[in-house]
C-alpha cells in the first residue's frame, strides 16, 4: 500500500472525511480489528480537535502506512504540547458518583491498539498508533 | 444512531441502535434524559442494535445513569455484543451498571 496521507482541519467537522480517508485503506483486516481502528481514530481525532490547538481550528495531518502485518496510523498537528500518555488512567473500579468525564478515550486507545507512541519535535505532536492485521 | 422506547408494566426499555459516538451521543443523552421524565422507576437500555460506541456514548450513558439516580430510577444495560461489550468492560462501566445477557433476563429483575 505505501503510505497515503492527508491534510484535514483540526476540527470536530472533519471526523467523517477522516473516517472516509481512513477506513477503505484497511482492506485486510477482519472486522474486530477495523472497529478497533475506528475507535482508535475517533478518540484520537476527537482529543486533538479538543485540546492541541489554543485557538482552533488549526491543521491535522494524516498519514496512513502499513508494513505487510502492521498497519501504522500517524497523527501530527502544530498545537500545544500534547501527550496524551502521560495522564492518568481512570479508576475503571471506581463507582458511579466517582466517574467524571475524562480519561476514558485515552484509555479505549491504548487498549485496543498494539501500540501507541508520542513525540514531540520542532513544534510538533506526533502520535503513533500501530494494529497488527490480524 | 436511533431511540425507541417501550413502556413495560415497571418502567421503560430504551432501544438505541446504530453508533453511539461523538456525533450521535448528544441527540441520545437528550432523548433518553427526556424518557426518564421525573422518574420511571426502571430504565433497561437494550444494545442489542448497537453497532459502536466511542467514549463519547460512554460519557451519555452515564449522565443518563447519573440523573436516572437523583429521581431513584435503576438504570440497567442488556444484549451488548462485539466491540460494544469489549468497550464496556475496559472502561469498567459494567462494573457499576447491572448487565443482562439477554433483556428477558433485564425485564425479569426489574
Amino acid at each position: 500500500m505505501g503510505s497515503q496521507e492527508r491534510r484535514f482541519a483540526a476540527d470536530m467537522g472533519s471526523l467523517e472525511d477522516i473516517r472516509a480517508f481512513v477506513l477503505p485503506c484497511l482492506a485486510d483486516i477482519p472486522t474486530k480489528r477495523k472497529m478497533h481502528v475506528e475507535l482508535a481514530l475517533e478518540e484520537t481525532v476527537v482529543n486533538i480537535c479538543s485540546y492541541a490547538y489554543e485557538v482552533p481550528p488549526g491543521e491535522l495531518l494524516v498519514r496512513i502506512s502499513d508494513d505487510g502485518d502492521r498497519y501504522f496510523l500517524e497523527f501530527e498537528d502544530r498545537g500545544v504540547p500534547f501527550d496524551p500518555l502521560s495522564s492518568d488512567e481512570p479508576d475503571v473500579s471506581a463507582p458511579m458518583e466517582e466517574r467524571g468525564q475524562g480519561g476514558l478515550g485515552i484509555l479505549l486507545i491504548r487498549r485496543v491498539m498494539d501500540e501507541v507512541h508520542y513525540s514531540r519535535e520542532g513544534g510538533l505532536n506526533r502520535l503513533r498508533l500501530v494494529v497488527k492485521k490480524t | 444512531m436511533k431511540v425507541d422506547c417501550v413502556d413495560v408494566p415497571k418502567g421503560r426499555v430504551v432501544e438505541v441502535s446504530g453508533r453511539l459516538d461523538t456525533l450521535t451521543a448528544p441527540g441520545f443523552e437528550s432523548s433518553a434524559l427526556a424518557l426518564l421524565g421525573d422518574g420511571i422507576g426502571a430504565m433497561v437500555i437494550d444494545l442489542s442494535e448497537l453497532e459502536y460506541i466511542s467514549s463519547a456514548g460512554l460519557r451519555s450513558i452515564l449522565a443518563v445513569a447519573k440523573k436516572a439516580s437523583t429521581d431513584g430510577t435503576t438504570v440497567s444495560l442488556c444484549a451488548m455484543k462485539g466491540v460494544v461489550e469489549e468497550v464496556f468492560s475496559i472502561s469498567g462501566f459494567d462494573s457499576f451498571l447491572p448487565v443482562y445477557s439477554t433483556r428477558d433476563e433485564a425485564l425479569e429483575a426489574m
